[in-house]
């Protein structure tokens, strides 16, 4: 276990910066703590915390001046790796005749994402299942990923609708890390993931802890565990929600869901989306344009002139089932990494905790209408 | 539950690129569906493409975008494609304007066929309804090019009436040409008119005429999911295993690689996983509403 001061970790981020990687970090913009580019250790929140909760987020001073004080904003490395809107590439119509020439691998500068969370990490992992384990892996999103180095921040700071720790992802990084930092009152304890990390710690100065430091982290992290705001009995979730399809508790969600959408725009593993064509006014260029899409929409499931998912309840019920059961068979791992982004923005506040828990509370309860 | 399908030809594709294809003919089915036939624009994507019966391309209008067509032509002559489309939504919608000489762009094929090979050695039976017509087809060539395969062939068709029967100009000489090569053909629409000659009523009525033999048969059913769910009760209630009737699942697909998301049936992705399920892996599922 290596040591870092407050300077050692500027140093860091110096080199990255000097090697042409882009920094981005969290910052505070417009009352939340956003990811963002930044360009040295000055533009981390010092002394800033939040306060999280169902359908609550807001920003605290905090009595120390800590970097990584808080969870986590809206933000995961999700958009800067999978953007919200991303060129795949053109067709040219000229006289008739269509052209499709090959797409063209972006030239994306190299980013370096600091202060990413266990669950962030473990988000990254489950995304690359989606765009790199498949049958037709995505260039240009391997092309971010591989050039990306990542320093893990590990959670002194859980918030009030995180359960990372029921999820297994959390609050120490164990994956997806080149290093992994605690921060400590007076620095950081470091880890190295791989051997760059180990070298650049090496590079920006740090040294061997303390035992005592080393404690003091151990410390910092078993409290985080108990101080989880939420917590999920994940035994046989699949199994769970297989058989509860037509529970009455989807009806009762629907009631109160707005189908808006915020879930998963803030969640990191979501990963569904549409491509659209997007026409010049001379109809001679259409760009090929991928775009987040959100299962909650009705148009998401239309099929054949008609849509499949009418009713919210079955909205809700498709995405909560693909997060917590579905996503296992087609993948093996969880949806669900456990951040409660979810939670804290979904406007009226509903708990994918409780959620799960009232269906299992009344395992086996069938509504008596089905579906719409 | 999990979809697997040890026993069945799979697709891996690479990076499949869109190829151009040209319209050469278009057939006028049904007042609202056409088959369109073309050729790969270049000579090496016509040497390169095949497909198998059942799958799909993702079928490219400029400036719409793309959408699933089945392949509604014969798998031994792969470079005369046929695409046979309904115009329902925005991008089928602007088929009916397609004039000959057209280009469209074509990324394909995917997804899991009929397994031609498991159905060898017993009857085949194939029940489709309305425009699942065209996705059986193929599988219609390929038992007819290798009838000796087989012992018994049926084609069960339904449709709402005589005017929403695919491939149907010239039925007669259809029938009787089927029937020289051996193929049973059973046709029935839900209202008639005086001038059709076969049966009347939804396409089950058509399953005790043609005495299906449960021990030796495999069937593939493709229509709306209401109709695959009636003829497969009724094929299960004739004794018929789950495991040898395949059913064609329909979902919206944006990228025909597992990748976008819409095209999930609980667990399975249709591009990739189906479109073609032996029933037993999807049966919960068809029971759901909105899944």
């Amino acid at each position: 276990m290596r040591f870092l001061d407050r300077e050692g970790l500027g140093s860091l981020l110096a080199r990255l910066v000097a090697e042409g990687y882009e920094l981005i970090g969290p910052t505070v913009r417009d009352g939340t703590i956003v990811l963002d580019r930044i360009e040295a250790v000055d533009d981390l929140p010092a002394g800033v915390g939040e306060v999280e909760g169902p359908g609550t987020y807001r920003l605290v001073r905090r009595d120390d001046r800590r970097v990584f004080g808080f969870a986590h904003g809206p933000d995961a490395g999700k958009r800067f790796l999978f953007p919200s809107s991303e060129v795949l590439g053109t067709i040219g119509r000229r006289n008739g005749h269509l052209t499709a020439p090959p797409a063209e691998a972006g030239a994306e500068g190299r980013r370096a994402f600091v202060g990413l969370r266990p669950c962030d990490l473990h988000a990254i992992e489950v995304q690359d299942r989606v765009f790199r384990g498949g049958p037709e892996p995505d260039a240009a999103y391997a092309a971010r990923r591989d050039g990306a180095f990542v320093i893990g921040v590990n959670c002194t700071a859980p918030g009030g609708t995180c359960f990372c720790d029921s999820m297994g992802t959390g609050p120490v990084c164990t994956v997806g890390f080149d290093v992994a930092l605690t921060e400590l009152d007076h620095g950081f304890l470091a880890t190295a993931g791989t051997a760059r990390g180990g070298d650049l710690l090496e590079e920006a100065g740090s040294r061997e802890a303390t035992p005592g430091e080393a404690a003091e982290g151990h410390r910092l992290l078993a409290n985080a565990r108990v101080h989880m705001g939420r917590s999920l009995d994940t035994s046989d979730l699949p199994g769970l929600l297989y058989r509860n399809r037509r529970h009455p508790r989807w009806a009762d969600v629907a009631e109160r869901c707005l189908a808006c959408g915020n879930c998963t725009s803030v969640c990191p593993t979501c990963f569904c989306h549409d491509v659209v064509d997007d026409v010049d006014l001379a109809g001679e260029t259409a760009t090929r344009v991928r775009e987040w899409a959100s299962c909650f929409s009705v148009e998401f499931s239309h099929t054949a002139g008609m849509e499949v998912r009418t009713s919210r309840e079955a909205r809700y019920r498709q995405w909560l089932t693909h997060k917590f059961a579905s996503w296992i068979d087609q993948f093996g791992t969880s949806g669900c990494v456990g951040c409660g982004r979810c939670i804290t923005w979904c406007p009226v506040g509903i708990d994918v905790t409780e959620e799960v828990a009232a269906i299992r509370a009344d395992d086996g309860a069938v509504a008596l209408e089905v579906g719409a | 539950m999990n979809v697997v399908a040890p026993d069945l030809h799979r697709e891996r594709a690479e990076a499949v690129p869109m190829r151009i294809a040209v319209v050469r003919r278009i057939v006028q089915e049904t007042p609202d569906t056409a088959t369109y036939w073309m050729n790969l624009r270049r000579r090496a994507d016509r040497l390169a493409y095949s497909f198998a019966p059942g799958q799909f391309n993702m079928v490219y209008v400029f400036g719409a975008g793309e959408v699933p067509i089945s392949i509604s032509s014969d798998p031994a002559r792969p470079t005369c494609l046929a695409h046979t489309v309904r115009a329902t939504g925005r991008v089928t919608n602007l088929f009916p304007s397609l004039s000959l000489g057209d280009e469209i762009g074509v990324r394909g094929p995917f997804g899991r066929p009929w397994p031609m090979r498991e159905a060898a050695g017993g009857d085949l039976v194939i029940v489709a309804g309305g425009l699942g017509f065209a996705p059986v087809r193929p599988a219609l060539y390929a038992a007819m090019r290798n009838r000796a395969h087989y012992r018994r062939v049926i084609i069960m068709v339904g449709a709402r009436g005589p005017q929403h029967m695919l491939f149907a100009r010239r039925l007669g000489t259809w029938t009787h040409t089927l029937r020289a090569r051996g193929v049973e053909p059973h046709l029935t629409v839900d209202i008639a008119d005086d001038a059709w000659p076969y049966g009347h009523g939804v396409v089950t009525t058509l399953f005790d005429p043609a005495h299906l033999d449960p021990r030796m048969t495999t069937a593939f059913v493709c229509g709306p999911e209401i109709m695959m769910r009636f003829a497969v009760h009724e094929l299960l209630e004739r004794g018929m295993g789950t495991h040898r009737i395949y059913v064609s699942m329909e979902r919206n697909m944006q990228c025909a690689a597992r990748m976008c998301g819409h095209c999930q049936l609980g667990p399975a992705f249709v591009c990739a996983d189906g479109p073609v399920f032996r029933y037993d892996e999807v049966a919960e599922l068809l029971e759901e509403e909105e899944l």
